[in-house]
């Protein structure tokens, strides 16, 4: 049986990895190489890089990165932040990076993802959508979650199905940072209105949140970030409270 | 020397170092002379059989990639996998290498697709060597499978369909899944793989 999968996400600012994607307060972790070497030994079934550069050195750098991570580590990872042109897409497969994510660029420009998917596979074209809820609908906000573009999430996790994403993130700006589970509403409604993977994300603060979105949905992934980077958890002990629950994972 | 086939399918930076770590040395070419030295050809691959088939055949390797699969250890990874088929039927119709009787096509299941993630291996009864592997997680992404006759299925995954995983025909290999990122599993094998084909 397909096991569910387990995913830490680091933010990598300028070269390093960084706690939050917020402005303020940024602080240093380490290394990104060697925390997705460790993550990955931990049993992580896959990593997720975001590049919160503001730089084009930054940038670059993120590319050195993906070449190293490639050598050094054996499960795939994907790579997101600041792509908008199909040339970045190019840039981070070519060094090694097994899917890219799009995400503000993809909503100013869906034909980024077609084009991508186009040339390079459905594989390895993940599109992130970060949704809020107004009124009874889901809105895709972009900006990192700050601005309204009035989208309605559910036809646009279709309309990225159509023009042939291979995977969705899907972030709730509602549940993220609150730390109290996965928006288990929103997940729901996506995963059923596509016939692609969908990765959950936003609002873990403990490894119990991980078995409720997979009894609860039928999503593919989950994603988290900070419980794993201030090593409050280990991959392992999430993979451990999901057995326990009796979710298929993979041991590691 | 363990060569890689070049020919700008997908990037084979895991392939390469995973058989580096495992002690040896790696070319990766699309030069026939280089191929022809190396001990065991691996053929990986990312994209659709038809752009693959093209990239092959504008390098002239068809010929020789059928060669020396009859005289070395031959393993194909994922799309290269799918390659070492009769036929595949993903943006049209194209002849592949034909190494293994059968063709690819898109799997049949009630599930999504691409068939994403980790899933487990089942070890056909014929295969002590890879009997170790019973039930470990390998990481799959495709939408496209092998179509074959059960003698050449050395392990298969179940997706709502049975879906092929490895493939084997004498000393040609395929892996459906990708070996190089399917954690220590995955590595190990590459090890078995190396280590069944030896002194053939």
């Amino acid at each position: 049986m397909i096991a569910k999968r387990i995913i830490p996400c680091l933010d990598v600012k300028e070269g390093k990895v960084v706690k939050g994607t917020n402005f303020v307060g940024l602080r240093e972790l380490g290394d990104p190489v060697e925390m997705a070497a460790s993550y990955s030994k931990a049993g992580a079934d896959e990593i997720v890089f975001l590049d919160i550069s503001a730089t084009n050195e930054g940038r670059q750098t993120m590319v050195d990165i993906v070449k190293d991570t490639a050598e050094k580590v054996f499960v795939p990872f994907t790579v997101g932040g600041g792509v908008r042109t199909i040339e970045d897409v190019n840039r981070l497969l070519q060094a090694g990076a097994d899917k890219v994510g799009m995400n503000s660029a993809a909503v100013s420009n869906p034909e980024l993802i077609t084009e991508s998917a186009d040339r390079f596979g459905a594989q390895c074209i993940v599109v992130a959508i970060d949704a809020k809820r107004v009124g009874d609908k889901w809105h895709v906000m972009t900006h990192g979650g700050t601005k309204d573009t009035g989208i309605d999430a559910l036809e646009w996790a279709k309309e990225v199905e159509r023009r042939g994403a291979g995977e969705i993130l899907l972030t709730s700006v509602d549940t993220d940072g609150v730390k109290e589970g996965f928006d288990i509403p929103l997940t729901k409604a996506v995963v059923d209105a596509v016939r692609i993977p969908v990765i959950a994300s936003g609002g873990v603060g403990k490894p119990e949140h991980f078995p409720e979105v997979f009894q609860k949905t039928d999503v593919s992934a989950g994603l988290a970030a900070s419980i794993f980077h201030e090593n409050t958890f280990t991959v392992q002990e999430v993979k451990q409270v999901c057995a326990e629950k009796g979710v298929m994972i993979r041991d590691a | 020397m363990i060569a890689i086939v070049d020919y700008g399918m997908g990037n084979i930076a895991s392939v390469r170092t995973a058989f580096e770590r495992l002690g040896y040395q790696v070319k990766v070419t699309d030069q026939p002379e280089l191929l022809r030295q190396a001990s065991h050809i691996i053929l990986p691959g990312v994209g659709s059989f038809q752009a693959a088939v093209a990239e092959i055949k504008e390098r002239q390797l068809t010929k020789v990639l059928q060669e020396l699969a009859e005289e070395k250890p031959f393993l194909g990874i994922c799309l290269g996998m799918q390659l070492l088929f009769e036929t595949g039927y993903e943006n049209g119709i194209t002849t592949g290498l034909g190494l293994i009787p059968g063709e690819v096509k898109l799997i049949e299941t009630p599930y999504i697709l691409p068939h994403i993630g980790w899933n487990q291996l089942d070890i056909q009864t014929n295969q002590p060597e890879l009997e170790a592997f019973q039930d470990q997680h390998v990481y799959f992404v495709h939408s496209f499978q092998a179509v074959t006759v059960p003698d050449y299925l050395a392990a298969t995954a179940v997706y709502g369909a049975e879906v092929p995983a490895i493939v084997r025909k004498g000393n040609v290999f395929g892996m459906q899944f990708h070996p190089e990122k399917s954690g220590p599993v995955g590595v190990q094998l590459l090890k078995t793989f190396l280590e069944i084909t030896e002194g053939e």
